[in-house]
């Protein structure tokens, strides 16, 4: 057990490879309760929201969902978060856990009159069913059909109050996140686990959404970087107004000086975050974020380098401080599920 | 383990002494706290070491542990199959995933801990 953000959450039940395998093969749970849900609501909500997001909540449709960011005016990404709209006045936010009060005090601080904006993480829990078997698994628990829901789409549905599942998750495998009321989430995860549904904890999600090439607020995401450097873009195409837009245009016309790659290393000895990127005796980055990958039997990791060097293809040195490994770059995702 | 020539560390490595031989490896309460061990940088054969000095480098998923030398010694003998096969010292601490052999400066064994020592040390902290 450790501190997560503030949280005392399990690294590992039974062993982090043994969780992952079995999330890319069978079904796991993960208790994600410590994130951050806002829900936000009232006549000038849509307008409120997209003022505020990179995400173009416009585009989105009922019962969609879509991944943003929430960006200072200078571009620095303050968290990375998913939108659901489940109207054009009822939004539900879904935020990281170190940043939930930090992101409730930017966004309250900005939202108009007559626009309500609740803190929900404490009366809604979350829980993420994630693998090949996790649909059949939510529908026999859950009493709902979410074997034709689309990626990114939602479905509310009553479980002692409103209930919401949508096919979203971190590990790169179908899926779905799971929000229930809060006095019914003890019961909800006996009853998956009653079903023969292991949990999985937080070793097995950092290695799983590594594989998948997914990034990590407070790793590959920062205040201190902008979408543009996070190689993020593909996410930032609105362009109607939001907090950050100037900077980040400016910033992807300019060109960023660093950027956000993925490497890989064959082998098994791992590159960590901190650890300096070389080329030629040079240092041209840092690893952000570095493990093993158990599904893929080699490491694989993210690092930030000089736009020079950032060309898939590319071979660098990772200097671990005891020995200099070899990396070659290479475009995420580095694990599809099948 | 509680051969009486196995002895023990506070560093959580047993060494079993065979004359001027002995083998080293972590013990089982060392692979519970380490989680899934993923490599294993085993050390060169000939590598000589004084007592506490690092021997090699075992990782977790989560982390890179030194492991020390009980005695002073040359590295004699490494475990070949932990290159592919790492989790055997999550499997057998104790056994196959016994880490290498040293061939000992000294038969005199100082400073090391017998296994009801080790016990009654794991349960004081």
């Amino acid at each position: 057990m450790v501190d997560f953000s503030g949280w005392y959450m399990p690294v590992q039940y039974d062993g982090i490879l043994a969780e992952h395998h079995r999330t890319r093969t069978d079904v796991t749970m993960f208790d994600t309760c410590h994130m951050g849900r806002f829900r936000v609501r009232g006549p000038g909500s849509l307008e409120a929201i997209s003022r505020l997001l990179t995400t173009d909540v416009s585009a989105i449709k009922d019962g969609q969902c879509k991944y943003g960011f929430l960006l200072r005016e200078d571009g620095g990404i303050l968290d990375d978060l998913i939108t659901y709209r489940f109207n054009a006045e009822n939004w539900m936010i879904v935020v990281n856990a170190g940043t939930c009060a930090k992101d409730r005090a930017w966004i309250q601080e900005r939202l108009p009159v007559g626009v309500d904006f609740q803190d929900v993480s404490r009366t809604m829990a979350k829980v993420d069913v994630q693998g090949p078997h996790a649909l059949a698994c939510v529908g026999a628990v859950c009493g709902v059909n979410v074997a034709e829901l689309g990626y990114f789409r939602f479905l509310t549905f009553d479980y002692g109050g409103e209930a919401i599942v949508s096919r979203t998750g971190y590990t790169g495998e179908k899926g779905v996140e799971l929000y229930v009321d809060s006095i019914r989430i003890i019961e909800l995860w006996n009853r998956f686990l009653a079903v023969g549904v292991k949990p999985a904890g937080l070793g097995a999600r950092d290695t799983l959404r590594l594989e998948a090439g997914l990034p990590l607020y407070g790793h590959e995401l920062s205040e201190e970087v902008t979408p543009v450097e996070a190689a993020m873009m593909r996410y930032v195409t609105k362009s109607s107004p939001y907090v950050g837009r100037e900077a980040v245009m400016r910033h992807q016309a300019q060109g960023p000086a660093k950027i956000l790659v993925g490497f890989k290393i064959e082998g098994r000895q791992s590159a960590r975050a901190g650890q300096p990127v070389v080329v030629n005796g040079r240092q041209v980055g840092t690893v952000t974020s570095g493990s093993f990958g158990p599904t893929l039997q080699v490491v694989v990791g993210f690092a930030s380098v000089e736009s020079a060097c950032s060309a898939a293809g590319t071979r660098v040195q990772v200097d671990t401080g005891r020995a200099m490994l070899e990396a070659v770059i290479v475009r995420p995702p580095f694990y599809k599920a099948v | 383990m509680s051969a009486k020539n196995v002895y023990y560390t506070k560093d959580h490595e047993w060494l079993k002494v065979e004359g001027d031989e002995a083998t080293v490896g972590i013990t089982d309460h060392a692979q519970q706290a380490l989680g899934d061990i993923t490599f294993v940088d085993l050390p060169k054969i000939g590598k000589v070491v004084n007592a506490h000095d690092s021997l090699l480098v075992v990782e977790s998923v989560k982390a890179a542990s030194d492991v020390y030398a009980p005695v002073a010694g040359t590295v004699s003998a490494v475990n070949e199959k932990l290159v592919s096969a790492p989790e055997l010292i999550n499997q057998s601490a104790h056994g196959d995933g016994w880490l290498c052999k040293l061939k000992l400066f000294s038969p005199a064994v100082k400073d090391l801990m017998t296994a009801e020592q080790y016990e009654t040390f794991l349960q004081e902290n």
